[in-house]
């Protein structure tokens, strides 16, 4: 793309948005050369922070006639290099566009911008009784529009679902720059199913309809330590098994809690080599025979300590180690990488036991903290980037464990999505007729590929993309805006 | 070139025998939406649709895939339909996972088959299905639903992953066996309520739920509706204040039906609870509905529950749950005699006509409730009606993204040879 067309660009976006909703300084558009995996970097060519869908469907118009590529970005917390920009295109922020425009408790439903923040949905409904279900765990900063490019979940969604769940209608404009309309009530194909989880690579949300979901009248959570790993993963299958969906089971391993210690001090129970939380919401009859039935088989299967939680604060308490894993692994370990693979959940205890197996055979720290009723791994493996030739053999461990998720029938992302992190991965997990078939869904809503371009799809094939290396603590949750599961 | 003759010196009969997939000439009873095929094929594995396809290809055949037959005559006719693929071979439920929740089928197994295997293990797939004989295939072409979508979504939420083939014979899979995937489009979803118009669908990938301990169904009769003009009645009696009450409860039901044969006579509503504790939420529920009536709680379904008030006139409306109300006033006000029946809580509703409602007055009911509940945000389709009824009637009404849903549909079958014309807009 030559600079020239740019730059007429931005003359143009400034005619259309008003200076003040352009960015072109070179030290400002760095603040947007990333999203939370900072180790895919790139400064977007043009910045611009539109108000409205017509803004959005306007700029998207012109680069759409000077052939210039486009990216839309929330928040910037996703994990995948899904908002990475584009230094020959155009980074379409959403950060203006958070209104709440409507909340309809009869019809159990809100309308809200796409800059709107997770978190701030549920707090606009709260007093009314009811919540958004969908919990990404950067939810006080991420925003919904980036929940539907990436179909996120979070804790609770082996329960509730996901983002695509949870969303009634969207506008969205084309890349065509088309405003258009996808709702569930459509006969015919089902765009919006396909459009939530597309990662910006068929248009961009501006206007989102979610569901909204009545508080439970109870939640119980409890928390169960044990000696291990394989104890803990015999009472997530004793409880399924059991007929019971919780609404999060969730466990560490000894390494992750050890990293939590170091963290939070949230005071797990001493000794544990494995710690399982359990949440469960409901009516309150069915909520307590649930519990009943949980602890008895907590304890059957060999958990030698169980903490209940009293009140809103000791749940918070027992979630706190949980949710500051990732930040907490920045401080025993100078640099690591996060994976994000699902295995099918009764291939848990293979998976677990194949991933200390590599962790030894390559001299990598391995630890384990994961969405246990879903098989939703999220090992971080822990290297030291000063020293020659960890950072490859981590890299190697971390690729390995995701062939261990495909091999096993499973995903290389239950939650974070491909973007650039994870496209050389998709010709693993899937055929070329199924990746060309993708295709044709890409050509039929972004026949120029300017949407997102180089997310999710591996082109070109031997594009050499590496597993993200985090360093240290993600800025946003080293300032309290954001956790990370 | 004439589709039906011969190419390169082989006949397209021939041409699909020498797949080794049994062929057979169409007779009747295999119609779709009235228009007839030339053969029907019955293979038994997705090589064997695949390779179906391919010939089709090669000889510009329109296929149309088929399941049960339970809904060949719902949408619209297909322009054109040389073959028929029966999935009634592919009938294997290839893999249950009971311990991961999970079950891989074949398009051709039935509901009720796939019901009975799960339920030795004690789970299901918990997408109640209006139809006897529907199939998984059948099932998810054409996205239908019944009363527990209010709990567990359709079947677009509960699919995890799909084997199709498309108009050439490629095969493409996506999703997987886990329920946790954001990896890659999701065609399953798009595959959901195609009609049959991008490809055919040959294997599913389900997430289960394990059979509830107990469930109980709290059924009640409204009063009769106060008499609007000309001696109609005009209103349901606060349905809608009722429903949302109970779709607000911390009872959690399952389910919010409603059965209205008779806009003369009061509507009954009937609230499926389940689970360990059911016997508390039936009489949370019950204490609910005694405002309103002598409610009574039954452990099983009430005889109508989950089924269509028609299969032979039958309209579905869709519309907002706070909207409830104003939609049956305009069904009641006027036209042919209106069976109400469905999900309350999400507000789908099927309306049935007699069967012998004439073409004319059909076609003004239609067009009649679309406009008095256009402003309501409410959707009317024609689901099922004879053919010599639609005439020139536009079954789906507006579609929103109808212009995508065509580009999507150029992509895939750009010789439109997929059930072409049976969808949405003609798709």
């Amino acid at each position: 793309m030559e600079t020239r067309t740019l730059d007429g660009l931005a003359r143009h976006f400034q005619e259309l948005l008003g200076d003040g909703a352009v960015i072109t300084d070179p030290v400002r558009l760095r603040t947007y050369e990333c999203d939370g995996l900072t180790y895919h970097r790139a400064t977007p060519g043009v910045v611009v922070l539109p108000e409205t869908a017509e803004q959005i469907a306007a700029v998207v118009r012109a680069c759409n006639a000077h052939g210039v590529p486009f990216v839309a970005r929330g928040a910037g917390t996703g994990l995948s290099g899904g908002a990475l920009p584009r230094t020959d295109g155009v980074l379409i922020v959403t950060s203006r566009m958070r209104r709440i425009l409507s909340v309809d408790v009869a019809d159990r439903c809100a309308v809200v911008e796409p800059g709107v923040t997770n978190l701030a949905i549920t707090e606009a409904v709260r007093h009314l009784g009811y919540y958004y279900a969908p919990d990404p765990s950067s939810q006080q900063v991420c925003t919904i529009g980036g929940n539907i490019a990436e179909n996120s979940g979070g804790a609770h969604c082996l329960k509730y679902g996901f983002t695509v769940n949870h969303v009634l209608a969207l506008e969205i404009v084309t890349p065509d720059g088309d405003i258009v309309e996808l709702s569930d009530t459509d006969p015919g194909y089902d765009l919006l199913g396909v459009f939530v989880g597309s990662e910006g690579t068929l248009g961009i949300t501006t206007k989102v309809t979610v569901r909204l979901t009545r508080a439970p009248e109870t939640v119980t959570t409890l928390l169960a330590a044990f000696d291990g790993i394989e104890q803990g993963g015999q009472a997530v299958s004793a409880i399924i098994g059991g007929g019971i969906v919780p609404a999060a089971i969730e466990m560490m391993d000894a390494l992750a809690i050890e990293a939590a210690e170091a963290a939070v001090a949230c005071a797990y129970p001493e000794g544990a080599g494995a710690v399982l939380i359990v949440e469960l919401d409901g009516p309150a009859a069915e909520v307590t025979h649930q519990f009943d039935a949980v602890t008895r088989i907590c304890r059957e299967t060999g958990a030698f300590e169980l903490r209940v939680a009293a009140d809103p604060a000791e749940r918070a308490a027992i979630w706190k180690g949980r949710k500051s894993a990732f930040a907490a692994v920045g401080r025993i370990s100078p640099a690591y990488i996060v994976q994000d693979g699902v295995v099918p959940r009764t291939a848990l205890p293979e998976v677990l036991g194949r991933i200390d197996l590599l962790s030894r055979e390559y001299g990598i720290r391995v630890a384990n903290v994961f969405h246990a009723g879903d098989g939703n791994l999220h090992p971080l493996v822990l290297f030291d980037d000063a020293e020659t030739g960890a950072g490859e053999r981590a890299e190697l461990v971390s690729g390995k464990i995701l062939d261990l998720c495909i091999e096993h029938g499973g995903s290389i992302t239950g939650e974070h999505g491909v973007g650039v992190d994870k496209s050389r991965y998709m010709s693993k997990m899937f055929s070329d007729d199924d990746l060309d078939t993708m295709q044709l869904v890409r050509c039929a809503f972004d026949p120029r590929g300017l949407s997102n371009p180089g997310k999710i799809f591996p082109t070109p094939r031997l594009c050499g993309e590496v597993p993200g290396v985090h360093k240290g603590v993600h800025p946003l949750v080293e300032s309290g805006q954001a956790e990370q599961f | 070139m004439d589709a039906l003759h011969e190419m390169d010196g082989v006949f397209p009969a021939d041409a699909l025998r020498e797949t080794g997939v049994t062929v057979r000439e169409a007779g009747p009873g295999d119609e779709v939406a009235g228009v007839a095929p030339r053969w029907v094929a019955l293979p038994e594995t997705t090589e064997e649709v695949a390779a179906l396809m391919r010939v089709s290809a090669e000889h510009d055949l329109a296929v149309t895939p088929v399941g049960g037959g339970t809904k060949l005559h719902w949408g619209n006719p297909p322009e054109r339909c040389d073959l028929l693929i029966d999935t009634c071979c592919l009938n294997q439920v290839l893999e249950h996972a009971s311990g991961d929740l999970v079950a891989i089928v074949q398009a051709g197994v039935t509901m009720d088959t796939l019901a009975e295997t799960l339920a030795a293990e004690g789970q299901e797939l918990s997408l109640d299905v209006p139809l006897d004989g529907a199939t998984v295939g059948g099932t998810l072409a054409t996205a239908i639903a019944g009363p527990r979508r209010f709990r567990y979504g359709t079947a677009r939420d509960l699919l995890i992953g799909i084997t199709v083939v498309l108009a050439d014979g490629t095969t493409a899979r996506s999703g997987g066996k886990v329920v946790k995937n954001v990896a890659g489009y999701d065609l399953g979803k798009l595959f959901t309520g195609s009609y049959g118009t991008l490809g055919v669908i040959t294997e599913a990938t389900f997430r289960l739920h394990p059979v509830p301990d107990d469930r109980r169904w709290i059924t009640v009769e409204l009063p009769v509706p106060g008499a609007g003009a000309a001696g109609r009645p005009d209103d349901a009696p606060g349905l809608g204040a009722l429903v949302a009450g109970l779709a607000a409860s911390q009872a959690e039901p399952s389910a919010i039906e409603v059965d209205w044969p008779d806009v003369r006579v009061g509507p009954v509503v009937s609230v499926l609870v389940e689970g360990t504790a059911a016997d508390a939420r039936a009489r949370a529920v019950h204490a609910l509905l005694e405002e309103r009536g002598t409610p009574w709680t039954t452990t099983g379904p009430p005889g109508w529950w989950g089924t269509p008030p028609s299969q032979d006139v039958l309209l579905e409306l869709r519309v907002s749950p706070s909207r409830v109300d104003g939609a049956l006033r305009a069904i009641a006000a006027g036209g042919p005699p209106a069976h109400v029946r469905g999900s309350a809580a999400v507000a789908v509703l099927q309306i049935a006509l007699p069967p012998d409602v004439g073409g004319a007055v059909l076609a003004d009911y239609v067009s009649r409730l679309r406009d008095d509940l256009g402003h309501l945000g409410a959707r009317l389709t024609v689901l099922a009606a004879p053919r010599d009824l639609t005439g020139r009637l536009d079954r789906w009404g507006p579609v929103g993204a109808l212009s995508l849903m065509r580009q999507v549909k150029e992509r895939f079958d750009p010789g439109r040879r997929m059930s072409p014309g049976r969808s949405a807009g003609g798709i």
